[in-house]
């Protein structure tokens, strides 16, 4: 707590940092899994062989993954952003699968039935409702982003990372405490933030 | 006005990944303003029959003729917005109030708000809904009476010139389906859409129908009035079929409608 103390706006670049590294991987991911789950989402089929994929790159342990990605981008910036916009993968598109396939099949059927296009079925009556799905597979997402986010202090690249890292080469405790504790702060925002949000999205 | 005609000029739609045909070879008209019921039991095609014409089904043969227009040839979105479809599990849009899910058809087609929100209450009005009361609710907070009466307000909104209702009553309470169907011809007979209507229940048929076509395994045993049915069965089937239950009740029930019908016209 000394450092925090000592050094608050330092934390709160880092922080700050953090939080737009997660917020565009989250984003990068977002523009990959919400089109590959609507594709697996419509061809019961292929679904369980694409969320088999993406959840065996969920297994692999992020400080190898890290490690190849390194090899490939070298340090800095793109190593961990290409890592977390891997992870973030399994926990989206299962979530838009889930959340489409969910949506009542009486529902779609009234809306192709009353002259619907394909396009309006999903974003007027498909999307809304695997809306809240969608933001529950988000937060999860997003929470595991920032904890994983953490190791981009090891390969040279931004966030509270860089704190504990230094923290731990320079012996500093105190430094590795603040980094830590300020991304805990930050998942725990996250969380009750997306939380909210999917409550209020969700249809009584 | 809305009075389409309907032609079925030898219809075959064949089950995918089998041989045996779920209608085979159907032909019968509907006359503009007809209330048309199909009536036969679970797997006999009718289902599948009436979700041809607004190409919810693809043919494997035959045609389906709209106001002399082969239904093959039209745009299917533009078709099915000008046929109100209503079915069994009702399927109003959770996300939606009641005055969103009545407006559907005519927001797509483009309707002002002025125009939309005169016609939602009118509709819910119609199908005998305070539209003050319920215009705001959702789905969820209402019973399954009142959301197939929504349901319907929903396919006649844009004013279409058929009206296509798969066992539309099937799932709600009987008290509430007697409501249903009075207020179903009232309506079809007022605003003289005309309707193709589903059911394996006999007596439904019998209360609503101008004429019924009785179906088994995809084809027609017999297309004749209420009253032509249950006096002059074409075939064993149709008549099994109509003499099975109250069979008093029921040849009252025909006759006098069929009185109480040539005594309006």
């Amino acid at each position: 707590m000394t450092y925090l103390a000592a050094h608050p706006a330092r934390v709160a670049a880092l922080a700050a940092a953090h939080i737009e590294l997660v917020a565009v991987a989250l984003a990068a991911a977002l523009l990959v899994a919400v089109p590959l789950g609507l594709w697996a989402a419509r061809r019961r089929n292929v679904a369980p062989w694409l969320l088999g994929a993406l959840g065996a790159i969920y297994t692999i342990p992020s400080l190898a993954l890290l490690a190849v990605l390194v090899e490939w981008f070298g340090l800095g910036y793109t190593p961990i952003f290409v890592a977390l916009v891997l992870y973030a993968q399994f926990m989206l598109a299962r979530n838009v699968v889930a959340g489409i396939n969910g949506v009542d099949r009486a529902q779609v059927d009234a809306a192709r039935g009353l002259g619907m296009s394909p396009p309006q079925i999903l974003l007027r009556v498909e999307f809304p409702q695997a809306l809240p799905v969608l933001i529950g597979g988000v937060r999860i997402a997003a929470i595991a982003m920032i904890s994983i986010a953490t190791l981009g202090g090891y390969v040279g690249g931004v966030g509270l990372g860089v704190l504990i890292f230094n923290g731990l080469t320079l012996h500093q405790p105190q430094m590795i405490i603040a980094g830590s504790l300020a991304a805990c702060a930050l998942a725990i925002t996250v969380d009750a933030a997306l939380r909210l949000a999917e409550a209020n999205t969700r249809i009584s | 006005m809305n009075a389409a005609q309907i032609a079925f000029e030898d219809v075959v739609v064949r089950y995918p990944g089998s041989g045996r045909n779920a209608v085979d070879g159907v032909s019968f008209e509907l006359h503009g303003g007809e209330l048309v019921v199909l009536l036969g039991p679970s797997g006999c095609g009718k289902s599948t029959l009436l979700r041809t014409v607004n190409r919810l089904v693809p043919l494997d043969g035959g045609r389906v003729v709209l106001d002399g227009r082969d239904v093959a040839e039209l745009d299917p979105v533009e078709l099915r917005r000008s046929v109100g479809y209503v079915i069994q599990a009702i399927g109003l849009f959770a996300h939606m109030s009641v005055a969103q899910n009545v407006a559907v058809v005519p927001s797509l087609l483009g309707w002002t708000r002025s125009q939309i929100a005169q016609r939602v209450d009118e509709l819910l009005a119609l199908v005998g809904l305070e539209p003050p009361a319920y215009r705001n609710r959702r789905p969820s907070q209402l019973s399954g009476g009142e959301a197939q009466r929504v349901g319907v307000a929903r396919a006649i909104a844009a004013r279409p010139r058929a009206l296509l209702m798969d066992e539309p009553f099937g799932a709600v309470d009987v008290l509430a389906r007697t409501a249903l169907q009075r207020e179903l011809v009232r309506i079809v007979r007022e605003l003289e859409t005309t309707t193709l209507f589903v059911t394996h229940d006999v007596d439904e048929a019998f209360r609503l129908a101008d004429r019924i076509v009785v179906m088994r395994d995809g084809r027609v045993e017999q297309v004749a009035t209420p009253l032509d049915l249950f006096d002059r069965p074409a075939t064993p089937y149709v008549r099994d079929l109509v003499h099975a239950g109250d069979d008093v009740y029921r040849s009252y029930f025909v006759h006098a409608r069929e009185l109480l019908r040539t005594a309006n016209t």
